[in-house]
């Protein structure tokens, strides 16, 4: 028998490669490794949960079992890959074990980034990035009275408005001067934090935290500014680092990410990269929609019809019910300016190049029904 | 009245509400969708939406 497709992971990326691969090609094999138990579950459902009433246990949308099956997969759980011998085209387990492959894709996510904190209680914060963390996570807040998070960016907005639609104190830290800095200009950012205001969220901008310490009750979070705050349990949500030590280690070309082409695949020929732990032309994306995109020109790739990746303009819903907001942030290093026009329940702000051409936007409130129109006007991300 | 979940992404489509930023006004029936719509939020198409139970 020929050797599998290899994929590493069992995340997004990997089992929408393998749900698009499998349209394509019913017949090959197929194998998938996780070091977690490979159940599935939509990752963007964990910032909503508890607005959903939905339980770590019924995020899970499949079993690991039903999975291969309709996959027609094999799939290796709570197994960790310990390297990639790229000339014999095999993988290495830790048992030492090694398993051919034909292709190898490497979808295996990223890291949450932490800072560096003082105190005693610094090693307790949580963060979640996977349903893993969600369930120790949502295990803890049964007696918690107030959560801290750490970062106001997108992923820390989300569960900082799900904590507060469950009357728990919740509390947002960010340097920067308003919450979504890198994706709102300051006037939407100004009404953003007035909708998150009246949920009850407090912000604690301009500053960052320097220090958690352990407290009878809870933890003392001391911030760079000399506030001091206290929270039952503090989630840290400041951001992704692409997982490369094991495509270093292989003598695969990394920059932030594992740099693939637009092809997807690696400076070594057989081996492909996607999702959060990929930099795909140059680009990480750690978002759903780029996700779906990488997977379906991979897998035309790998069932023989090379497709380059393009991305259109991928507008990002922010999912926030006290303020709905859609950003589509301009392209990196894009040069122009933000136009923003208040309206009854909303504002729409506008990203325009010196012509006066439509870069990016961002849309709150009612200004959210035009985000496909405006989507529509934004030239494509990957051409 | 019945509600629809993106297997990909966890994006709701709710019959009673619709989707304006679609074009689909409360009340559109999930057969009245066309085949060739797709998640607003990740793309995927109609035959990877679950009806989940209300």
């Amino acid at each position: 028998m020929s050797a599998p497709i290899v994929i590493l992971g069992t995340g997004l990326a990997a089992y929408t490669l393998a749900r698009e691969w499998r349209k394509l090609d019913s017949s090959s094999p197929l194998l998938l490794v996780t070091r977690d138990g490979g159940g599935f579950y939509a990752k963007p459902t964990l910032s909503n949960a508890l607005a959903n009433n939905k339980t770590p246990a019924q995020l899970q949308i499949k079993s690991v079992e039903q999975m291969a099956a309709e996959l027609k997969a094999e799939i290796r759980t709570h197994c960790a890959v310990t390297g990639i011998d790229a000339q014999r085209r095999q993988i290495i387990l830790a048992n030492d074990d090694r398993l051919a492959y034909d292709r190898l894709v490497i979808a295996c996510g990223a890291d949450p980034f932490r800072p560096p904190m003082e105190g005693d209680g610094a090693g307790e914060v949580q963060s979640i990035n996977d349903l893993d963390d969600y369930s120790r996570f949502h295990a803890g807040l049964e007696n918690a009275k107030s959560v801290a998070v750490i970062g106001a960016g997108l992923i820390g907005c989300e569960f900082a408005n799900d904590l507060a639609t469950r009357q728990i104190n919740t509390s947002l830290i960010d340097p920067a001067p308003w919450p979504l800095s890198r994706l709102l200009p300051e006037a939407a950012g100004e009404q953003f934090t007035a909708g998150l205001q009246a949920t009850g969220i407090k912000f604690c901008l301009g500053t960052s935290v320097k220090g958690v310490h352990k407290t009878a009750a809870g933890y003392r979070l001391e911030l760079a500014d000399g506030r001091q705050l206290s929270a039952d349990r503090i989630l840290s949500a400041i951001g992704l680092r692409p997982r490369t030590a094991l495509a270093q280690a292989a003598g695969i070309a990394r920059q932030r990410g594992i740099v693939a082409n637009r092809l997807l695949e690696t400076s070594i020929p057989g081996i492909y990269a996607m999702g959060d732990c990929a930099e795909i032309a140059g680009l990480i994306l750690p978002y759903v929609l780029p996700i779906m995109h990488q997977a379906r020109a991979l897998a035309r790739t790998l069932a023989g019809t090379p497709t380059t990746l393009g991305y259109p303009a991928m507008p990002v819903v922010v999912k926030t019910p006290a303020c709905p907001t859609v950003v589509c942030p301009p392209a990196p290093g894009t040069e122009g300016t933000w136009q923003c026009l208040s309206v009854t329940g909303g504002l729409e702000a506008r990203f325009l190049g010196q012509a006066g051409d439509l870069l990016g936007f961002a849309l709150l409130g009612s200004t959210t029904v035009q985000s496909k129109a405006l989507a529509a006007q934004i030239p494509a991300l990957l051409a | 009245m019945k509600t629809y979940q993106c297997v990909v992404c966890g994006w709701i489509y709710d019959e009673a509400k619709g989707c304006p930023e679609e074009g689909l006004a409360p009340g559109t029936r999930w057969e009245d969708i066309p085949d060739d719509w797709n998640c607003p939020s990740c793309g995927v198409g109609k035959g990877d939406f679950e009806m989940v139970a209300v």
